[in-house]
């Protein structure tokens, strides 16, 4: 029959000559690919005396981030959590009073806003859903627990430091 | 036998079972060490200076492990297994000549526990008893995958050690004489074993592998088919009498082969060296050269064992009767061919 894509090749199976039934140079070459890895200096990382560094479109713990000015730039707008194909992202928006134009960037923001960890799975469509470059994620691994209630991470963990502190 | 002599003779067994079981337990440290440096890792490094106190941190654990016995088993032969198999690796020792004597005052010091004009017969005796080791255990355990692993085992160390007995004739050939001790002095400046016997040698290092049970024939404690092989019933201290036993047949088939192929405890250039450094430590030296070729081939086990898989059954009874044995057959019909002829 023609080959569709011309790439068909005929491969035979070539019997073994005296020395490769000899078995002993094969061997000896054997022995000394293990030996040069002998000498290789180890790739080893001593995980917990020295850390990986990830690299740099790693995406591990969300944060959500403040603005030069130290107020934060999530407006609630609930995109992130519509984007997010595991549901994790819950928010509870609420509106600016006087007096905390320091804290929020605009007249809306998100009271509450919680990320289920367990759910998450740190696919990034919550980071490019944002229109506000709010949210990020660009953390560590996130850390181990026991109960299921301690992997709904609300504020407290989420938001950055404040900048002048 | 005066009372010194017998103080000499008891010291040296003692020194060297010391040193067998040192270099046992610091075998299953090189072992893993040598494996993390084959695969680019680290390998222990956690216990002491470079994990150096590792081997203590494993006997300890052996020793403080639940010791179960199987409810069928037969009590007095499961325990009677490991004890076997250690014994049989332990008393080999007894035939391998160290160094030569050494000479303080009056007295003469032999580096060589006993030589008995036997010797070789004694180490292939004393191997081939712990064959029952490895049998009694695997059959009192009454387990079906034991049993399997133990009667493997058994036939692969039968059938391997004819090949070992018929490279070793040749040799004897050569020799002429069966004892340790003349065999290593007969090696004395260069006339080693291994230029007049290439092909002898390379049967028994392939047997010798095949007898301590090391990888690439390592079949009687094979995870995948058997469950473990002999010793899945096994645990705590009386598994670790087998595995130490395996390392100690190692250290014992080591300086076998040192012995017999590669000239022992000389080295070249060794008479300028005892007319200059005195008649204790000359041959001290050549027990530590004697030592260095120990662990070369101690290094070598476990370098192949990080580089060839484990054979097949079959495959390792074809090699063993249909390529093995008529080698050492026809090694032995052309060493004396050229012993008759050449010499």
């Amino acid at each position: 029959m023609e080959s569709l894509s011309n790439k068909k090749k005929q491969l035979t199976i070539k019997p073994l000559n005296f020395w490769e039934r000899a078995y002993l140079p094969a061997i000896v070459q054997g022995l000394s690919i293990t030996m040069k890895h002998f000498f290789r200096k180890p790739v080893t990382i001593a995980y917990p005396d020295e850390k990986r560094e990830f690299s740099e479109n790693f995406r591990g713990m969300h944060s959500l981030k403040r603005d030069e000015n130290g107020k934060e730039r999530c407006t609630a707008c609930g995109l992130c959590a519509l984007s997010c194909p595991a549901e994790a992202i819950t928010m509870t928006a609420a509106e600016r009073q006087k007096g905390e134009e320091h804290l929020y960037r605009e007249e809306k923001y998100a009271a509450v806003y919680e990320i289920n960890m367990l759910r998450c799975i740190f696919c990034g469509l919550c980071e490019e859903a944002c229109p506000k470059e709010a949210i990020y994620l660009d953390g560590d691994i996130v850390p181990s627990d026991y109960l299921r209630k301690d992997f709904i991470y609300g504020k407290d963990k989420l938001v950055e430091a404040p900048l002048n502190q | 036998m005066e009372l010194a002599d017998i103080a000499i003779k008891f010291g040296l067994i003692v020194v060297i079972f010391a040193i067998s079981l040192v270099v046992a337990m610091y075998s299953t440290y090189a072992e893993r060490k040598i494996a993390a440096f084959f695969q680019d890792r680290v390998g222990p490094n956690r216990a002491g200076p470079f994990g150096m106190l590792q081997p203590l941190a494993d006997g300890a654990k052996m020793f403080m492990k639940e010791e179960i016995i199987p409810t069928n088993a037969t009590p007095f032969l499961f325990i009677v297994g490991p004890s076997l198999a250690i014994l049989t690796a332990c008393i080999g020792s007894a035939v391998i000549p160290w160094g030569q004597n050494i000479t303080v005052g009056d007295k003469v010091i032999p580096l060589q526990v006993t030589d008995i004009n036997v010797g070789i017969l004694y180490i292939f005796g004393v191997v081939s008893l712990g064959v029952y080791g490895v049998m009694i255990g695997g059959w009192a355990s009454n387990n079906k995958y034991s049993l399997l692993g133990a009667i493997r085992a058994a036939s692969q160390n039968i059938s391997y050690e004819i090949s070992m007995g018929l490279s070793i004739i040749a040799l004897l050939m050569v020799t002429g004489t069966l004892s340790l001790g003349e065999i290593a002095q007969q090696q004395h400046g260069w006339h080693w074993n291994v230029l007049y016997q290439p092909v002898g040698f390379l049967l028994f290092l392939i047997c010798a592998f095949a007898e301590t049970n090391r990888t690439p024939f390592d079949l009687p404690e094979c995870e995948t088919e058997l469950v473990g092989g002999y010793h899945t019933e096994y645990s705590s201290m009386k598994l670790g009498f087998y595995l130490f036993a395996e390392y100690i047949n190692m250290f014992i088939s080591s300086a076998v082969m040192a012995t017999l192929y590669w000239g022992g405890y000389n080295y070249p250039g060794m008479d300028w060296v005892a007319a200059h450094v005195g008649p204790v430590v000359g041959p001290l030296i050549g027990t530590a050269v004697m030592f260095a070729k120990v662990f070369a081939f101690i290094f070598f086990f476990m370098w192949v064992r990080w580089t060839i898989p484990r054979f097949r059954y079959d495959q390792l009874m074809d090699l063993g009767w249909k390529v093995l044995i008529p080698l050492a057959i026809a090694n032995i019909v052309i060493t004396g061919i050229f012993i008759t002829f050449f010499s």
